[in-house]
């Protein structure tokens, strides 16, 4: 029997080790696994390096795990948010290492990543300073740079709804970066609000396969990082 | 310079405004932070645009009308925001396969700076000590049809944002098509900056006295 469930958090990212590459899903709070990623900073595993469209906001969620020390490289598009010092702190300070990719070619990187593809070539960039050290070539008389596909040990997601099996269905703008990020990990960690037992997901809506997906684990009521904010809570 | 002069021209609601007047019927849009979010509430009646944003929603709707919404319904600038009717949600994979793969036909943009030959800078002062942050910016110049900025015509300090070039990092070379500024719509042509409307009460000597760049009147506005 194939059965993908994970009791806690915790055991969902026990295996999380010094040095790993990990991509989180999410687009600002939209998708963020808070409570996979409190996991890992109770794990305290260190030297990682995140994946992640923004870099937190308050001092919960993403920006506590930046926070805690736990990360050297976050590879992000726009890692600046109202209501957050925390990685503005640590970059001047010098603290922790910043790859800027634009959006939608961090997007396809992992999309490449999972799909096996090494590199591809865009037009995204061409002409300004994010170009540098980046092959160029032109293709029917319009130039393009070369981007690296890319891929995580670990993916950490958050859905809505989640089969033992792994299959995933998202809600509404929270699904942003998950489906990539399930495809682009050598172990993916989906948190969900529910787990529906084998077969009660019409296929016709499954978004991510169960084959994207390692490891499911059930947080009931997920935390929204804006009430977390809004409460000046701060994590741990 | 001269010092900044709130009263005259259009104001921010009314640069909205005339943007949204240049927004075709049945076209897909993509609206920036700011300013350009306004347009779409000004797009003329009897016209169906459907406006994309690119954290994942086709048929983005206006803010809920209370503060509750969902906070797993954002939009770009992370604000809570409805969905229409026939609208759908996708990774951001294919949201910026609609993006870069030319399938959204129009966007508007804020901008720090846009030179003659249309290039835009709008993401990075470039000082040395800013945390940079790109977002979906230059992927949105690379590959949208139609870019269009919103943008005052002069900074607080009442220098030029039009300019011969650009002296901040740009976000991408040769990408306008036109902009809306407080002052005058201005069309990117073949030669530079091109005058294509004045704002009521502004007259061409202002706007290229307030232009750093040259500023050409052609004949028959709409290219």
């Amino acid at each position: 029997m194939i059965d993908k469930q994970v009791p806690t958090p915790a055991e969902a990212v026990a295996d999380i080790g010094d040095g790993a590459a990990v991509m989180i899903g999410g687009f600002g709070e939209a998708g963020s696994p808070i409570e996979l990623i409190h996991a890992l900073i109770d794990q305290g595993a260190s030297g990682l390096t995140v994946v992640n469209n923004n870099a937190g906001s308050g001092e919960v969620g993403l920006a506590a795990l930046l926070k805690s020390g736990q990360v050297s490289k976050l590879i992000c598009s726009f890692p600046k948010s109202a209501g957050s010092s925390v990685f503005p702190e640590l970059y001047r300070d010098g603290r922790i290492e910043l790859e800027l990719v634009p959006q939608g070619t961090l997007a396809e990187r992992i999309r490449a990543g999972g799909a096996g593809i090494p590199a591809f070539f865009t037009p995204t960039t061409v002409g300004t300073s994010l170009e540098e050290g980046k092959e160029r070539r032109t293709f029917d008389g319009r130039d393009y740079v070369m981007e690296l596909g890319l891929t995580a040990d670990f993916a950490l997601i958050r859905c809505s709804h989640a089969d033992c099996h792994g299959n995933l269905v998202y809600n509404k703008t929270a699904r942003n970066f998950g489906p990539i990020m399930a495809t682009a990990a050598s172990t993916t960690v989906a948190q969900a609000a529910n787990i529906v037992v084998v077969g009660e997901l019409d296929p016709e809506v499954v978004v991510t396969p169960g084959i994207f997906v390692d490891r499911v684990v059930q947080v009931e009521n997920p935390a929204h990082e804006s009430d977390l904010v809004a409460r000046g809570e701060v994590y741990p | 310079m001269t010092s900044p002069e709130e009263s005259v021209g259009w104001s921010r609601e009314e640069m909205a405004q005339r943007a949204a007047r240049d927004i075709e019927n049945g076209s897909y849009v993509n609206l920036g932070i700011g300013i350009p979010e306004r347009v779409a509430k000004y797009v003329p009646e009897g016209r169906e645009v459907i406006y994309h944003t690119e954290n994942g929603l086709l048929g983005m709707g206006p803010a809920p009308e209370s503060d509750e919404g969902d906070p797993e319904l954002i939009n770009a600038g992370k604000r809570r925001v409805t969905a229409v009717p026939g609208a759908s949600y996708f990774h951001h994979a294919d949201s910026f396969v609609m993006i870069r793969g030319g399938h959204i036909d129009v966007c508007v943009l804020g901008a720090m700076q846009v030179s003659e030959s249309g290039d835009l800078a709008n993401w990075s002062t470039g000082e040395p000590d800013a945390v940079p942050a790109v977002g979906g910016a230059m992927d949105l110049v690379a590959g949208v049809g139609s870019v269009r900025v919103i943008t005052q015509h002069c900074t607080k300090n009442g220098d030029p944002k039009l300019v011969e070039a650009c002296s901040f990092p740009l976000t991408g070379p040769a990408v306008v098509n036109r902009i809306y500024t407080d002052l005058a719509v201005i069309d990117i042509g073949p030669e530079g900056f091109q005058l294509v409307e004045l704002a009521p009460g502004v007259d061409f000597e202002y706007v290229r006295e307030r232009t750093g760049a040259s500023l050409a009147i052609i004949d028959g506005h709409w290219r």
